[in-house]
This record gives structure tokens, C-alpha cells and sequence, in this order.
């Protein structure tokens, strides 16, 4: 029986290994076939944002990475409101992320759902396995 | 006095402490996720622009460009340099002094 895991993401890329850690382990874990979301909250939103160029700093720019998630089944990511706000941004600075939906066509959806801090503690409290990043 | 500042003014208070302890004519250069403090539009903004007064700002290019940080949304005046730059401000001040 699958269990529900969400993995929170806190931390800006880059400046910790925290969110390419993250990365991988959600990406591990997408293979056992569990009902896994992703959260982005306080400077996790940051590790979404689209235009990011590594070259000069000679580390890997894994935000590509992330377009690749719909195709492992993990597609309920939520993106906090508070946060994006505290930070300048909306939802257009953002990675456009995408799945497609088997129970509708094929028909490409949108990953990335916006939340308020109080329905991600909704979304925290549903869970069976919380892993934090 | 060059100030460097490498964390996220939105997670932890080394800006803050920094631009506390900063005094007028001195410099703050944005490096690593410290480059987060020099963005229009976030909530530690006019933090920055009130201390522009009397500090000079400056923030690393190629750590905007790794967070995907158009140097649009960079505060206006706050001067943004590359790696030799980072070189000529070390060598300008006196002393150097980093917020971690």
C-alpha cells in the first residue's frame, strides 16, 4: 500500500546542498511507486525560479531537473503564496512544470499549485512521511 | 570597510547585523545567496535602499545569473561587478570584514 510522502523545501540553491539533495532523493524515491508532493515555502521558492545560469560559477545547474518530475508521477507541487510574495515574485518567474494527466487524454497539465500558508498545513498534516530539505 | 554578506537576508539576519554595524562610506558586496538582498520588491528591500545613503552596494553578476536573477529586478544603484571587481573593491578598502 503506498504511503503519502511530501518533501519540504526551505532552502536556496546553490548557497547549501540542501535543494540538490532534496532533488535526488525525491527522484529516488519516485521510483517505489509512492504518492509523493512537494513543497516549496520561504527561500525554497527560489529553487523554481527560471532563467538560472550556472556556467560562471562552474557548479551543475540542476533546475532543469525539475521539468523532468512529471514524467516520474510527481506532480502535485505546491508553491507558497506568503513566500513568493515576501520575495518579489509570482507565478510567471517560476519554471513553467507539467504532467500528463492518464486519466484525461494525455491532456498537459499544470504541476505547480499555489497555496496559502494555511492550506499547506492542510496539505503537512495529510501526510504519512514528511521529509524536510 | 568592505563588508561582504553570503546569506539570504529573507532566512537569516547577517544583512541586517551587517548594515547595523556598517558605517557611512563604508562598501557591502552581495555574494552567494547574499545576492537575494539586492532584489526590488521583497520585504527586506527598504532595508537596503534606506542604507544606500551612506553605503555603497555591490553584487556579484555571475551568482545573480545562477539564481536566475535578471539584473532588471536589481535595487537601482547598487552596482553590479564581476570577479576582478570583487579584486579592485579588496584592494580599495582598508580592511575586509564577512557576514557569514
Amino acid at each position: 500500500m503506498s504511503k503519502r510522502f511530501l518533501y519540504v523545501n526551505r532552502k536556496a540553491p546553490y548557497g547549501t546542498i540542501y535543494a540538490l539533495e532534496s532533488l535526488e532523493v525525491v527522484l529516488i524515491g519516485a521510483a517505489f511507486e509512492q504518492d509523493v508532493s512537494l513543497a516549496f515555502l520561504d527561500d525554497g521558492v527560489f529553487q523554481l525560479v527560471k532563467g538560472q545560469q550556472t556556467d560562471e560559477l562552474g557548479v551543475k545547474n540542476f533546475s532543469p531537473t525539475y521539468k523532468a518530475l512529471g514524467d516520474y508521477d510527481v506532480n502535485k507541487i505546491y508553491v507558497e503564496k506568503e513566500s513568493l510574495e515576501a520575495r518579489g515574485l509570482s507565478l510567471d518567474d517560476l519554471l513553467p512544470l507539467t504532467y500528463e494527466d492518464e486519466d484525461d487524454d494525455w491532456a498537459e497539465k499544470d504541476s505547480i499549485k499555489l497555496v496559502s500558508a494555511a492550506e499547506l498545513a492542510e496539505i503537512m498534516e495529510a501526510q504519512d512521511v514528511v521529509l524536510s530539505f | 570597510m568592505l563588508h561582504t554578506v553570503n546569506k539570504s537576508p529573507l532566512e537569516r539576519n547577517a544583512l541586517e547585523s551587517c548594515l547595523k554595524h556598517a558605517v557611512k562610506g563604508s562598501a557591502v558586496l552581495l555574494i552567494e545567496d547574499g545576492v537575494y538582498g539586492a532584489m526590488k520588491g521583497t520585504v527586506k528591500s527598504s532595508m537596503v535602499e534606506d542604507a544606500m545613503k551612506d553605503i555603497s552596494f555591490y553584487v556579484i553578476r555571475p551568482d545573480l545569473k545562477a539564481r536566475g536573477i535578471d539584473e532588471s529586478r536589481v535595487i537601482d544603484g547598487i552596482e553590479i561587478i564581476d570577479y576582478h571587481g570583487f579584486v579592485d573593491l579588496a584592494a580599495k578598502y582598508d580592511k575586509t570584514q564577512s557576514w557569514l
